[in-house]
């Protein structure tokens, strides 16, 4: 089966396997330096630091999984023996999610529903037309006996999670008592539960697709937890790769600016306040339309959708990124100017440590706090400020799944009576669950690498 | 006489840990108390629980102050806030930031008397403000915080506090952040109060020369507790107890100088001059200068200390930041052991730094507070080239460590997990491992209580004993300077005025503006 498909790879899918590289080395980095090794143990020892993690950890693995893109080959039916591939660029997620594709309804439908939301006309059995609200063709099919409907769906939820949780316990229990080290003081406990409930959400998930729309379904009939897990991955890159557009440049200006002054600080400070006296809005929208421009005239360098909507969609993160960083900028040039006149800074010249090294050992790990802070607020920035994008029509590609076009459309699915709820609030939760886990994490890496902060525990 | 304030088996915690562990004192009318203790020992947390204006984690468990007739413990917080300014007022430690920068002092004292009298006249204002001394008051009372001097400040504090007429006044350290000539000022000022006003005063402190200035009544405060309490004279005379023994003999006792040495001289300072450019405009004219270091003159000898004596403003640091080249010069040469090296580029100048290097004031700021002691110390080493094998690196770090005081076991720590002075020591020990000739000492006591400001001089006397240091003592500090330097400059808006060996610069001083300071320094009475 194998021959049938051939990679492909989206420019997208570089970045994210890159930066997955760049995570490798820096994992390596920190086991090989003792006193980085504690201090990030001690982050992966507190409950809520373990926990957040491997909730970060779950919506990357999809957005990885999401990232594997292949086609497959259509048969042959020219003759000619060239080799065809599809068009539609598949990926590893999509085979995982196969329950909830193609199943798709002709319209909204609530979770779990097995009638439709929209009331349609149909010829009833005794020959007279009637307004009615229609079975759906995937949601529920399995049902002969309509009453059947809630006592089905908590049967087969407890069955599903009893299934499940049968392994999960005994592979607890296996590693409690064969492979947990008295010595590491990792929260288990917290782990297991952590662990226990993702497998089993996904689990659940997943089964229940074979009969519902878990989540329901969109206007045109989709699944709305497939858009909304696919989503994932395009809220994943661009919070975290336009917040690393932004990084190097906030960092190495603002640090230099609040550094070295004079000049270098008049050159950085004219860049940034002639970019922020720009309406944020306005630079993106044009930049965008420019990005739209050069792809409608260069057709042949976009031979596919998904290559189109990739391109987009990157060229929207550096664009975010490029027009956001003056507000780091500035928090860090201000840390910098007071850095640089405290003593140790001056201890420092007079032992003459070069410029290179004070900024690196003395001004750069005493702003982390600051960054780390940036950071998370940024990422979650980012994802929210793509939903505004969307909003306006210069945010991602309208056939890439995201947040942002999911909270776009509910503008109309709210002001519906009765309100169609679930397309919002799905993208709702899973981001929340992001934005909220990422945020929790940063706190507890900012606790654990400021000495002020950590030291009074471990003292005595 | 019946007691104006008196506290009863105060005791005060905070998460379990006991602060302030049953104190019991008196306050008569008319009188100082002195509570005295170095820092930590609960003597402000005590004035804050008598305003009860202590933090939310702080709690009361025990104990009673009353004022007069009332129980303050007992009051509502509205009552309490009829006491507060009314009957007790405080004065605080900074008044840079103590009064609100963007209201006229008239505006700020005007607030107090509206609060309580429920007018203000600017006549009232006036009056208070040339009570406590303010020249000009009736012009002044519209100036704002910045356009006074610190000293002035402390006095707009004062007449603040007395706005309302209030029976006890506390102070906590006022004058600590200032000048010794601003300090006997003050504390003059005070005195005349409450002989007028028949205020009664509960002063705290760490400054043993102030309390044996001011105060009728001492209590000596340690880890919370009161160890002796005492009228001053009779403290004075005989300590009862032997940690009070220890906090009036760190002071060293005027009349033991030390011996000007042979003069080699290591460092040479002619008619150095550090000016800052005042820029104006939107190209950076430059519109004049500000000359912090206006022409001084001076040499120091190896193995030999130069105290430059100063008050704030008068441009010692600057000067020490000058010979460090952390300072461009605007004129004048220094010469460092026979070469000329103020016009050195920082290139050039690298190889020097080994031989001077520098202790600052504050041990808070000093360490970068995110590197271990190991790191500190290496980081010299590491820059100025000192490179030798690492289990050499580690021998010496182990064997400095050591020598300051510490232990090799505090190496992986972190600056904060140290006290004051055990972070000066790491500062010590980081200046030292470079084996430099000459180290620029900036106030590295000022900011250590009293009794580890000894231990901390006494280390920096046994290393320049060892290695033959030659050490540059910035300070404002006149009391320690006979126990410690050689010489002595003194310092005063940017020139040196007067200097001389110790002995003959303290005893006999030549100089108008050096009288002045020493007759300001408070003296402890001796009876030893």
């Amino acid at each position: 089966m194998f021959n049938d498909i051939r990679l492909a790879f989206l420019w997208s899918d570089y970045l994210i396997f890159a930066l997955v590289l760049a995570l490798v080395a820096f994992v390596v980095s920190v086991v090989r330096n003792p006193l980085a090794r504690a201090r990030w143990s001690q982050v992966f020892r507190s409950r809520i630091g373990a926990s957040s993690f491997l909730i970060i950890g779950f919506y990357v693995v999809i957005a990885l999984l999401d990232s594997l893109h292949f086609q497959t080959r259509l048969e042959d039916t020219t003759g000619s023996g060239a080799e065809h591939y599809s068009p539609e660029v598949r990926s590893v997620l999509d085979v995982a999610l196969a329950p909830m594709q193609g199943n798709d309804e002709r319209t909204y439908s609530a979770p779990f529903a097995i009638y439709s939301f929209a009331k349609e006309t149909e010829e009833m059995a005794d020959g007279t037309i009637a307004r009615v609200y229609p079975r759906l063709k995937h949601g529920g099919a399995h049902l002969e006996n309509t009453s059947e409907h809630t006592a089905d769906i908590v049967v087969k939820s407890l069955s599903v999670i009893g299934w499940w949780l049968i392994p999960c316990l005994v592979l607890i229990s296996l590693h409690h008592v064969f492979v947990r080290n008295a010595a590491s003081r990792l929260p288990w406990p917290v782990i297991y539960v952590t662990l226990t409930t993702i497998v089993l959400v996904c689990a659940w998930a997943l089964e229940m697709s074979r009969y519902y729309h878990v989540l329901g379904t969109d206007k045109v009939g989709q699944d709305v937890l497939y858009q909304s897990l696919k989503a994932v991955r395009t809220g994943v890159l661009i919070g975290t790769l336009a917040t690393l557009v932004t990084l190097p440049l906030a960092v190495l200006l603002g640090i230099s600016a609040g550094y070295f002054r004079g000049w270098v600080d008049d050159v950085v400070q004219y860049i940034y306040t002639t970019l922020n006296s720009i309406p944020g809005i306005l630079l993106i929208a044009a930049s965008v339309l420019l990005i739209d421009v050069y792809i409608e005239t260069h057709p042949e360098q976009f031979k596919l959708l998904s290559d189109r909507a990739d391109f987009k969609f990157i060229a929207l993160c550096f664009i975010l990124g490029m027009t956001s960083w003056t507000g780091l900028c500035r928090l860090l040039r201000a840390e910098t100017l007071k850095l640089s006149q405290l003593e140790y800074v001056q201890a420092a010249h007079a032992f003459g440590v070069s410029h290179w090294r004070v900024l690196m050992r003395h001004i750069l790990p005493n702003t982390t706090h600051i960054i780390l802070i940036a950071l998370v607020l940024d990422f979650s920035g980012f994802v929210l400020a793509e939903a505004v994008l969307s909003y306006i029509g210069v945010g991602v590609d309208p056939s890439m799944k995201s947040w942002g076009n999911m909270i776009n459309e509910a503008r109309a699915e709210l002001a519906r009576d009765p309100v169609v709820w679930w397309s919002v609030t799905a993208a709702f939760i899973l981001m929340f669950v992001l934005v909220l886990a990422a945020n929790l994490f940063s706190d507890r890496v900012r606790d654990a690498f400021d000495p002020r902060m950590s030291g009074s525990g471990e003292q005595k | 006489m019946k007691p104006l304030l008196s506290v009863t088996d105060l005791r005060i915690e905070a998460a379990g840990t006991r602060l302030v562990d049953g104190i019991s004192f008196d306050l008569f009318p008319g009188e100082v108390f002195a509570l005295v203790g170095e820092s930590g020992s609960g003597k402000s947390l005590t004035s804050l629980a008598v305003m009860r204006l202590l933090a939310d984690a702080l709690q009361i468990t025990g104990g009673d102050v009353r004022l007069g007739s009332d129980s303050l413990f007992a009051l509502t917080e509205t009552q309490m806030n009829g006491i507060r300014g009314r009957r007790i007022a405080m004065v605080f430690q900074e008044p840079q930031s103590s009064l609100n920068p963007v209201h006229t002092i008239g505006q700020q004292i005007g607030e107090v008397l509206k609060l309580h009298r429920g007018q203000a006249k600017r006549q009232d204002i006036v009056q208070l403000l040339s009570e406590v001394g303010i020249p000009d008051p009736g012009d002044r009372v519209d100036w704002y915080p910045h356009q006074l001097s610190g000293g002035q400040k402390q006095r707009v504090m004062i007449a603040m506090a007395l706005a309302c007429e209030p029976d006890v006044l506390i102070a906590d350290e006022p004058t600590t952040a200032l000048d010794v000539t601003i300090q006997k000022q003050i504390l003059d000022l005070m005195n005349t109060l409450r002989k007028s006003r028949d205020l009664a005063i509960l002063l705290i402190t760490h400054d043993m020369g102030v309390v044996a200035e001011m105060a009728d009544r001492v209590a000596v405060m340690r880890h919370g507790r009161i160890l002796e309490q005492a009228s001053c004279e009779d403290f004075f005379r005989q300590p009862s107890h032997e940690y009070s023994l220890q906090l009036i003999h760190s002071l060293p006792q005027p009349g033991e100088y030390l011996q000007e040495s042979g003069h080699d001289p290591l460092l040479e300072l002619k008619d150095v001059r550090v000016w800052f450019a005042q820029r104006k405009g939107i190209l950076q004219r430059i519109a004049g200068y500000t000359k912090a270091v206006d022409g001084i003159t001076l040499s120091i000898g190896r193995g030999e200390t130069l105290a430059l004596v100063g008050e704030s403003g008068s441009g010692k640091s600057t000067a020490g930041r000058a010979i460090l080249r952390l300072e461009d010069i605007a004129g004048g040469e220094i010469w460092f052991a026979g070469n000329r090296i103020d016009h050195l580029s920082q290139g050039a100048f690298h190889p020097l730094r080994k031989r001077i290097q520098v202790i600052f004031q504050d041990p808070f700021s000093s360490m970068n507070p995110r590197m271990t002691v190991r790191e500190i110390i290496e980081e010299g080493m590491e820059s100025l080239g000192i490179r030798s094998a690492a289990q050499e690196r580690e021998q010496k770090i182990r064997r400095l460590i050591e020598r300051v005081g510490l232990e090799a076991g505090h190496l992986d720590r972190f600056p904060h997990e140290f006290s004051g002075g055990q972070r000066q020591r790491i500062a010590i020990a980081r200046a030292i491992a470079v084996e430099p000739e000459l180290i620029i000492c900036d106030e590295p006591t000022s900011a250590l209580d009293v009794s580890i400001r000894g231990q901390v001089l006494e280390l920096l006397q046994e290393l320049q004993n060892e290695m033959g240091l030659s050490y540059l003592f910035i300070t404002h500090d006149l009391s320690i300077i006979p126990h410690l330097a050689h010489r002595v400059a003194v310092m005063r808006q940017g020139v040196i005025v007067e200097q001389g060996d110790t002995r003959s610069l303290m005893t006999a001083p030549q100089h108008e503006y050096t009288q002045h300071l020493l007759a300001a320094v408070p003296v402890i009475p001796q009876h030893a």
